[in-house]
């Protein structure tokens, strides 16, 4: 679909959450508002501290580069730049962008007249890395526990703070996001190949109706969701990953300080057989 | 029916939050930051157990008899002073038999006599701890150990293990072949049980506890998923001994690579061959000495693991140097002394 067969209807004035018609333009086919520029800025100035913060590392291999957060003993005050407060400032950047981008799509929902899905799903995910490198940080008393900002150290990050609880996939929330992705791609898969196979017929057939599309269904699993269905389960699998995988890491530690196969003894020690 | 889903909800958060720990927490960095490597502990488990204090001052040493000199039969402290000896007894008694007192080795009418078998598992004891306070610095430092700190006040340490009862299993039906039974020793999961009865009951049984490969391609590697088990189940007894995570020794990226591991963990590598050394130089040869309900069902004396001293602390009684106070501990003066000169197994009995 092109760009410009709804462009009559998106670029139209007003929805702005504040400032009027002060910052209400377009660059190109692009809506900015004021939480563009305020995302384009902090964006910037985040990516920007990231280069000098590497430059100050020890490698340029951008595998190894990693902008660490502080040592415990600085608690919940400011680091110096170079022991943790570059992953300080730098958190602080990604949120402001991240949520001005989420409040740029609340305001070209306006200016559409339609719901808020796109933002709020969005938001779902700011508040997955929110949770990670604010809320529990604040909750375990100190920004060390956030996570580096590296590609390879992160994963080192992710894998040593897993096995502080032994076993990550016994952590009852953990398995529930996991499922929630995995059951999202899974219906992505179903999805995707569905439309592909309706609107790619054999040379000589027409493009079937989504009525084709709900029978194949019927036939494979006795139930179809439907076409607007399909994308409201969608959207529950995906905003229930995100949310689950919040509530997992938030758990570990404030909650929970033992390995994960161990809070299952609630169930063996039930008064039914125990 | 919204109401009603309300109320299932709130009426449910409680249970929900029942199994947690709502407790406060305390955190401890253990890695470099960014890292992951942290200790976090509910704060009331790291209160410090209480140590019992010396019998009384101990007198200086005036090079005075021996205890050899005054008493008949002394074979493991023979060259201590009289005053540190009976310093030692008092103590001893205190720390292993507080309730039965000094008969629980002894016979009132004839302090020298070897008859009751505790006394002949005592004087190897000594000869055990002397062993680990002399040979084993690099495990437990200066600290050192002294009976108190496995008996704790116990005839027998609370957290000791005996080699599994042979099978018993005519079909693999109900056989769970020593795992898939959630035990605290495994931390509840389903590793293999008896991974401390594989790893711990000699000095030279650690043999193949490195299960990882080396290499980015493991083609030298034919150890099985199974095999590896065992060494997981042992590191999360460590694990469950001290009260500590896996990053408390290791930085996960690579368990077995020793340039990336916290120095503590060599520290764990000295204790693992100590535990071993002593099961099999100083429990296990006092097999025949002990009565049968000391034995467990495969007929072996209770045995020693991590836990035995640790007892959920990092450093057993919270790293408090008790065995400072008690010089003869260190002494390894009498290594080969006879246990028992005078007696045979068959001989002894039980105190009453």
């Amino acid at each position: 679909m092109a760009l410009l067969s709804f462009e009559r209807k998106y670029r139209v004035r007003g929805g702005t959450l504040i400032g009027g018609d002060m910052f209400d333009f377009w660059v190109g086919p692009f809506y900015v508002g004021l939480f563009g520029v305020i995302t384009a800025l902090f964006a910037t100035l985040g990516t920007m501290l990231i280069f000098y913060a590497a430059s100050q590392g020890p490698t340029w291999n951008p595998w190894l580069i990693s902008i660490a957060p502080p040592d415990l003993s600085y608690g919940l005050m400011m680091a110096p730049l170079k022991e943790g407060g570059f992953w300080q400032i730098i958190t602080v950047c990604a949120l402001i962008s991240f949520v001005s981008w989420a409040l740029r799509e609340v305001e070209i929902c306006r200016k559409l007249g339609m719901g808020y899905h796109v933002p709020v799903a969005f938001g779902v995910a700011i508040l997955a890395y929110f949770t990670l490198v604010v809320v529990r940080p604040v909750l375990m008393g100190g920004w060390h526990f956030g996570f580096p900002y590296g590609i390879f150290s992160h994963l080192d990050w992710v894998s040593n703070t897993g096995y502080q609880y032994l076993h990550f996939h016994y952590n009852p929330a953990h398995m529930l996001a996991v499922t929630f992705f995995f059951t999202t791609t899974l219906a992505l898969a179903l999805h995707g190949a569905l439309v592909l196979s309706a609107t790619n017929p054999a040379a000589g057939e027409e493009v079937k109706t989504p009525e084709y599309e709900d029978t194949f269904f019927r036939d494979l699993i006795g139930y179809s969701v439907g076409t607007l269905g399909i994308h409201r389960v969608g959207l529950l699998l995906a905003l229930n990953a995100g949310f689950w995988s919040a509530v997992c890491i938030v758990i570990s530690g404030p909650l929970w300080t033992k390995g994960w196969p161990e809070w299952w003894t609630w169930w063996l020690n039930l008064p039914i057989w125990s | 029916m919204k109401k009603l889903a309300t109320i299932a909800l709130a009426g449910s958060l409680p249970l929900v939050m029942a199994a947690c720990e709502v407790a406060p927490k305390t955190s401890e960095q253990t890695g470099y930051r960014g890292t992951g490597g942290n200790q976090i502990y509910v704060s009331d488990e790291l209160d410090m157990p209480d140590v019992p204090a010396p019998p009384y001052e101990l007198p200086e040493d005036t090079g005075g008899p021996r205890a050899s000199e005054v008493y008949e039969n002394v074979q493991v402290l023979g060259d201590v002073s009289v005053d540190e000896f009976n310093y030692l007894m008092a103590a001893i008694t205190e720390w292993v038999s507080p309730d039965e007192g000094c008969n629980y080795c002894h016979n009132p009418a004839n302090m020298a006599s070897d008859e009751i078998y505790t006394k002949i598992v005592a004087r190897r004891m000594i000869q055990m701890n002397q062993n680990i306070n002399q040979e084993y610095g690099d495990h437990v430092g200066q600290v050192g150990v002294t009976c108190y700190t496995c008996h704790a006040g116990n005839n027998i340490p609370e957290n000791v293990w005996t080699l599994p009862e042979d099978g018993g299993h005519p079909s693999i039906a109900g056989d769970l072949n020593g795992q898939n039974n959630p035990v605290i020793g495994t931390g509840y999961s389903s590793l293999p049980e008896h991974a401390v009865a594989q790893y711990l009951l000699n000095g030279d049984s650690l043999d193949g506890i490195r299960v990882q490969s080396n290499d980015m391609h493991p083609t030298d590697n034919d150890t099985t998923t199974m095999d590896t088990e065992a060494t997981y189940s042992l590191m999360v007894h460590m694990s469950q001994a001290l009260g500590v995570n896996c990053t408390y020794c290791h930085n996960t990226q690579s368990f077995g690579d020793w340039s990336i591991s916290g120095p503590v963990r060599s520290t764990a590598w000295y204790g693992l061959q100590m535990v071993g050394n002593s099961n099999e130089e100083y429990v296990t040869p006092l097999t025949e000495w002990f009565p049968g309900n000391r034995l467990g069902p495969a007929g072996d004396p209770y045995k020693i693991n991590c836990t035995t001293c640790h007892q959920g602390l990092r450093q057993p009684l919270g790293g408090y140097p008790m065995a400072q106070d008690y010089p003869a501990l260190w002494n390894y003066s009498a290594p080969n002394a006879p246990i028992a000169p005078n007696m045979r197994p068959d001989q002894v009995r039980s105190p009453e």
